[in-house]
């Protein structure tokens, strides 16, 4: 997993709330065995007129002029700033996959899903929850001023906007350790392998019925 | 010391080890896999030299790609005509093979969607913690056991340690008291909670329903409701075990047998919220203000009764909602005010891992008994959850009433929930779905979904319309 230490970026606004997975990566793309590739497909109903297709080439697809990521001032957005429960609905962890992919870091928004929230941290991609008025704020200075740009301190736990405040945001400590190192949690997990076998002895014994193999 | 909910009860039971930071390993004692979410995770453990932790814990099936005709179905993995979906089939195929896990395959009858096969088989039991990589995992937690959904990463990593690194949720109640009024069920509670709390009212939340109207419903009413309490934020769906627990569980495939069964069932006797339990968050609902439910918008708590109308923006609480129902009208096609009976249908579908058990057909068979589907619907399909369930429904006669009424009698898959396959919506088109989302595109591009019962489905084919199905 990418390391996310210290990140400036450009904002992205998507002004509207409880934004699903389905509109992040709709279901088509899920056929995909991969996990890379999905950035040109995010958003694909928003981004694009026409209706998109895996493994098509989207290079001469019609854009939709209206769509936030389309305008020429959010070119190479880093950080997209979003309404409340965001990434609610399908678990499918393509939605990080396919931000990642396109070049997202970080999502700010006053609230996420649980399922999303989580998977965001397995992939280099940090969610940042703030409260609701700060993040309407962060709206209008972004409608406000052309090239918008916060900078995010994970080891700080900052996000300091151009005019030099410092927003203060709460991350989960094992989360926060993982991500500024890179780590693969699965290598953490293992160290505890004594601890799981005892575990499952101890649940033989009490509840045997789990441990069946089944029809 | 104040008594433990169910939640807590099932969380302190499968805690491996805390950490200092407030985390804990969590002990995953089963694992459904399909062939959307594992490909990756697969992928990752042979990169990493790794093997499963323990295989017995796992079981596969496809589901969401697999064609529901039964033409196409004929042909197995290489009759599926779409090559991108015919490979990732192919790929589940391969891994089960690869790493010895058990598969219901395409040809198996105990195919079907993985939160049908999974309590069908006696594979979800009470007590267990059950994930998939699938957010309607929380259907499991209808037999008294601590179901979620998880993403790719989490597969693997439970594949590799059968352990999940977590934070304890809060605890929350929807109780539901009294007695649910005729032709109310599991999905109409559900929506409606749902419509009550907000797509977010359970984010962070374990939920369980209780009171008297949920001691009195079907397991196949308590995994419907279960199934979609992601759609109000919560991960986990719940409902205590009780005699109807017992009963359901009894003689599947996979549960105990004799003197293991009569030991699992003392256990599980523990598996309910103690009376003096605290709960974090309590909704209380009075059984008989539930309506049959009906989504007007593209989310789940845009949702309205049968005898009501699309909201105004007057009735929006803030801004934001009332940009959201102004993008709402123009995605659904439909104007503020309008009544929900005047909304014209074009397609019905019956089916998905909410909806496609024997008793939500019988319920829609019921309606359609005798029936004709109005000629203004392009197609009215029906879609078992499972071979099991298709072969229990054929058994009943309940294809042969389908049929004459002109609906569709379909191979078991996730179908049209997600048009994965080649069931999907037309752009423009509306649609009564049994299925879980409402949200734009999810059942076709362009497509117009209304969330429904499986009788209110029924009913609406019939009429072209909605219609109240308590009158019809």
């Amino acid at each position: 997993m990418r390391a996310f230490t210290v990140h400036t970026g450009v904002v992205a606004p998507m002004d509207r709330p409880n934004i699903d997975t389905d509109m992040i990566i709709p279901k088509q793309f899920l056929k995909s065995i991969k996990r890379s590739g999905f950035g040109p497909n995010l958003f694909d109903e928003l981004r694009y007129l026409d209706e998109g297709q895996p493994d098509a080439d989207n290079s001469g697809r019609p854009l939709n002029p209206d769509f936030v990521l389309n305008q020429p001032r959010y070119a190479g957005a880093s950080v997209l700033l979003a309404r409340e429960n965001f990434g609610c609905g399908s678990s499918r962890e393509h939605a990080p996959w396919a931000l990642e992919d396109y070049g997202f870091r970080a999502v700010i928004a006053p609230s996420f899903a649980d399922i999303f929230f989580n998977n965001c941290f397995k992939n280099g991609l940090l969610p940042i929850i703030l409260p609701e008025n700060v993040v309407d704020g962060l709206f209008k200075a972004v409608a406000g001023t052309e090239g918008y740009q916060l900078t995010i301190d994970l080891d700080k736990q900052l996000v300091m906007t151009p005019d030099d405040q410092d927003i203060p945001f709460e991350v989960d400590a094992f989360r926060k350790h993982c991500l500024l190192n890179g780590l693969d949690d699965i290598g953490l997990t293992l160290q505890d392998a004594d601890d799981i076998h005892a575990y499952e002895e101890q649940r033989k014994q009490n509840a045997p019925w789990l441990f069946n193999a089944g029809a | 010391m104040a008594g433990k909910t169910l939640y807590d009860k099932l969380w302190e039971q499968h805690v491996v080890k805390e950490r200092d930071d407030g985390t804990a390993l969590i002990y995953i004692d089963r694992q459904l896999l399909h062939e959307v979410t594992s490909p990756q995770a697969f992928e990752g453990l042979r990169l990493a030299g790794r093997q499963p932790w323990r295989l017995s814990a796992n079981l596969a099936t496809p589901d969401h790609n697999v064609s529901t005709d039964a033409g196409e179905r004929a042909g197995g993995i290489n009759g599926i005509q779409d090559p991108v979906s015919r490979i990732q089939v192919k790929t589940l195929d391969d891994n089960c093979h690869d790493f010895g896990i058990t598969q219901f395959d395409m040809k198996d009858k105990r195919q079907g969607i993985v939160h049908v096969v999974g309590p069908e088989q006696g594979a979800t039991l009470p007590g267990m913690t059950i994930v998939c990589g699938d957010s309607h995992t929380a259907t499991h937690g209808a037999l008294a056991a601590l179901a979620h959904g998880i993403g790719t990463s989490e597969v693997e990593h439970v594949l590799a340690t059968q352990c999940l690194i977590q934070r304890k949720m809060k605890n929350l109640l929807i109780k539901v008291e009294g007695e649910l009024g005729a032709a109310i069920t599991g999905k109409d509670v559900v929506l409606h909670v749902t419509g009550v709390i907000g797509t977010a009212g359970g984010t962070g939340y374990a939920m369980e329903f209780g009171g008297s109207a949920i001691r009195s419903m079907s397991m196949e009413g308590r995994m419907s409701m279960c199934n979609m309490a992601i759609e109000a934020g919560a991960r986990v769906g719940m409902v205590a075990f009780d005699e109807i627990t017992a009963d359901y569980v009894k003689g599947r495939p996979f549960a105990p047998t004799e003197a293991q069964w009569e030991a699992a069932v003392a256990a599980w006797q523990d598996l309910v919220s103690d009376d003096d339990a605290v709960f974090d968050k309590v909704v209380d609902i009075k059984a008989e203000d539930i309506k049959p439910q009906v989504t007007w918008g593209t989310s789940p708590e845009m949702v309205t009764t049968i005898d009501g109308t699309v909201p105004t923006l007057d009735d929006a609480r803030d801004d934001v909602e009332r940009s959201a129902f102004k993008r709402a009208y123009e995605y659904m096609g439909l104007e503020a005010g309008q009544k929900i009976t005047d909304i014209q249908l074009d397609r019905v579908f019956i089916g998905s891992c909410t909806n496609s058990r024997i008793e939500d057909l019988r319920q829609a068979a019921d309606v359609a008994k005798g029936r004709k589907v109005a000629g203004s619907i392009k197609q009215a399909m029906v879609v078992p959850g499972s071979g099991l369930v298709k072969e229990q429904a054929e058994a009943e006669g309940l294809d042969k009433i389908f049929l004459e009424a002109g609906f569709e009698w379909r191979e078991p898959g996730c179908s049209m929930c997600l048009a994965m396959n080649s069931d999907k919506l037309g752009a423009g088109e509306h649609c009564a779905s049994t299925s879980n989302r409402n949200f734009e595109g999810r059942q076709g591009y362009g497509g117009r979904t209304h969330l429904v019962s499986p009788a209110m489905a029924a009913a609406a084919a019939i009429a072209g319309h909605f219609v109240d199905v308590r009158e019809f």
